[in-house]
């Protein structure tokens, strides 16, 4: 049997968090002894990294609508067929948002999205999730033969398993088509998106006015991380709106993240809880994001960041 | 045009999160309940502003125990015209939908809107598995929506950007920010919300294959370690050989 991890495709390449759910899935095969099958919508160079991570078998729609979460589902519920599988992984990104639930409702099957953590299967099968945006965690039981898991972006972490996966195109029909897609309007930078980064540098009203991110991009761009803003910053337009994380903006769990000039409200908290280290800079001592913070310095953003830009120029001339 | 839109009850964003009974249970003690953001600010209110410029009617239906009714007659403030609530415990995603599928066909609604996700399990599921049940496409953290006649324009996030869609015909989607602005109801419209009408129908089928086998916090954060500002640079060595995030 095999586990069957639906992909997206971000421009011939499986985006990172897409490299994660195949990670996953080949973790869980190693235990259950199963085999990996990614399938994704469109064509990839070569097995677009698949194998890598785990996979023995990727399976290519070129005739299916990625925007279109009918023929998508169409074609992954064909592959389950096909591969007797018993768990489908997907991470939970804007793609596996829109074919995971219709997928488990064609399957008439349990689901939990979210994932944070790989099964438990001493009594029945559990898995973890994060409930209440990241302020606790739940441990959901799937009762059905059939299980899908929508895994959180950098939950499981990457780790190459090896090898290469034999690519076939899907030869099976879509189905009508009911979406058409008129107008992709994805910004072009080399910068790693923000639900992918490992390090992100985030700034709020402390700077005063969007004229000051200038230290706050050069400090990102020496430490090789993405920018971010709070939600304020994002309302009166100092910053692009894909920039805000908390409750309403994008939620990341980055491994760094770096606040400046931002207090830390509930809701900024629940976007970026998940993040392993969080830096606070701000000049209000007491600032509830102190509590949330493993480093923290009380001080002036404008006479903090240079420092920092300094010492992280110099970390990098000696690393 | 009818519109039906699927509301959840959720604890405010600022409740402190505990648990009793073993972990097993949401310790609902002092918390204050509201519609879930998502399903209110976005989902709602962009139903009544499509009904506002095309006509129409506005549903609003919710799964759940008669302690939901207060969110659903705030709803009705807000300016829903009708409620419907399906009297039973909301077991898990692919339950309820199942319950708001059944009802949606059966009223021959076609349009029908969700949040992206509740505040308080943050799942994602309702809107895709609804759509599935009923047979219309599905477009998940949908920012925009434009309706000329029977052509639907909705614009979603996808990775780095967005991409805009088009839709002939009846559709579902889960509204995320961007869809509409949070509407605060008026003395009118909140006394209009208590004589407007509230169906509680009994559920119709549907299986659950999930339950939340208990519930834990997050481990505590260890104590925030303090950097003199003048000595600022020291940070970086620390995320360094300290963190080992860089």
């Amino acid at each position: 049997m095999s586990i069957v991890v639906f992909v997206s495709n971000t421009k011939g390449k499986i985006n990172k968090a897409g490299l994660e759910a195949i990670c996953y899935a080949a973790d869980v095969a190693k235990t259950s002894g199963d085999s990996v099958t990614a399938v994704t919508v469109g064509s990839l160079e070569g097995d677009g990294g698949a194998g890598v991570y785990g996979a023995s078998k990727l399976i290519t729609g070129v005739s299916v609508n990625h925007s279109d979460s009918n023929q998508v589902t169409n074609m992954v519920s064909a592959v389950i067929l096909d591969e007797c599988a018993s768990m489908i992984v997907t991470s939970h990104d804007n793609d596996g948002k829109q074919v995971a639930p219709r997928l488990a409702a064609r399957l008439n099957c349990g689901i939990v999205t979210g994932v944070t953590g790989l099964p438990d299967t001493s009594s029945g099968f559990t898995v973890k999730k994060n409930v209440f945006s990241g302020k606790a965690i739940a441990q959901v039981s799937i009762t059905s033969d059939k299980k899908i898991l929508a895994l959180l972006p950098n939950s499981h972490g990457l780790h190459e398993h090896g090898g290469t996966a034999e690519v076939s195109e899907w030869s099976g029909a879509a189905g009508t088509a009911s979406v058409t897609v008129k107008e992709v309007k994805v910004v072009e930078s080399n910068v790693v998106p923000l639900p992918e980064a490992e390090l992100v540098v985030s700034a709020g009203r402390g700077m005063k006015g969007p004229e000051n991110w200038g230290m706050i991009e050069e400090l990102a761009t020496e430490l090789g991380a993405t920018t971010a803003c709070s939600r304020p910053v994002s309302d009166i337009g100092w910053r692009p709106h894909h920039e805000h994380v908390g409750q309403t903006g994008v939620a990341i769990r980055p491994n760094l993240y770096i606040a400046i000039g931002i207090s830390g409200a509930i809701q900024h908290l629940a976007g970026v809880n998940g993040s392993k280290k969080i830096v606070v800079v701000n000049t209000d001592s007491e600032a509830p994001f102190f509590k949330a913070a493993d480093y923290g310095i009380v001080g002036d953003a404008f006479d903090v960041v240079p420092k920092l830009i300094a010492a992280a120029k110099a970390f990098n001339a000696s690393n | 045009m009818n519109i039906l839109v699927c509301i959840s009850k959720s604890p405010d964003t600022t409740s402190k999160i505990a648990f009793t009974d073993g972990g097993t249970k949401f310790d609902e003690n002092g918390v204050q309940f509201i519609v879930n953001p998502y399903d209110e600010w976005y989902a709602l209110v962009k139903a009544l502003e499509l009904k506002e410029a095309i006509g129409g009617k506005v549903t609003v239906i919710s799964v759940g125990d008669a302690s939901n009714d207060p969110i659903i007659r705030k709803s009705l403030a807000v300016g829903a015209d009708e409620a419907v609530r399906v009297d039973a415990a909301d077991t898990d995603a692919l339950f309820v939908a199942q319950q708001i599928a059944n009802y949606a066909k059966e009223h021959d609604y076609n349009i029908i809107l969700t949040g992206k996700e509740t505040i308080n399990y943050n799942g994602g599921q309702l809107g895709g598995m609804i759509a599935e049940l009923v047979g219309l496409p599905y477009v998940a953290m949908a920012t925009k929506l434009d309706l000329v006649g029977d052509l639907a324009t909705i614009e979603r996030e996808i990775q780095g950007g967005s991409e805009v869609l088009e839709i002939n015909g009846g559709f579902v989607l889960s509204a995320a920010k961007g869809m509409a602005e949070q509407r605060i109801p008026n003395m009118r419209g909140i006394m209009a919300a208590r004589s407007k009408p509230l169906n509680v129908i009994p559920p119709s089928g549907g299986e659950s294959h999930t339950s939340v086998v208990n519930y834990e916090l997050p481990p505590a954060k260890a104590q925030c370690k303090y950097i003199d500002a003048e000595n600022a640079g020291e940070l970086i060595a620390l995320l360094h050989s300290e963190a080992k995030v860089i």
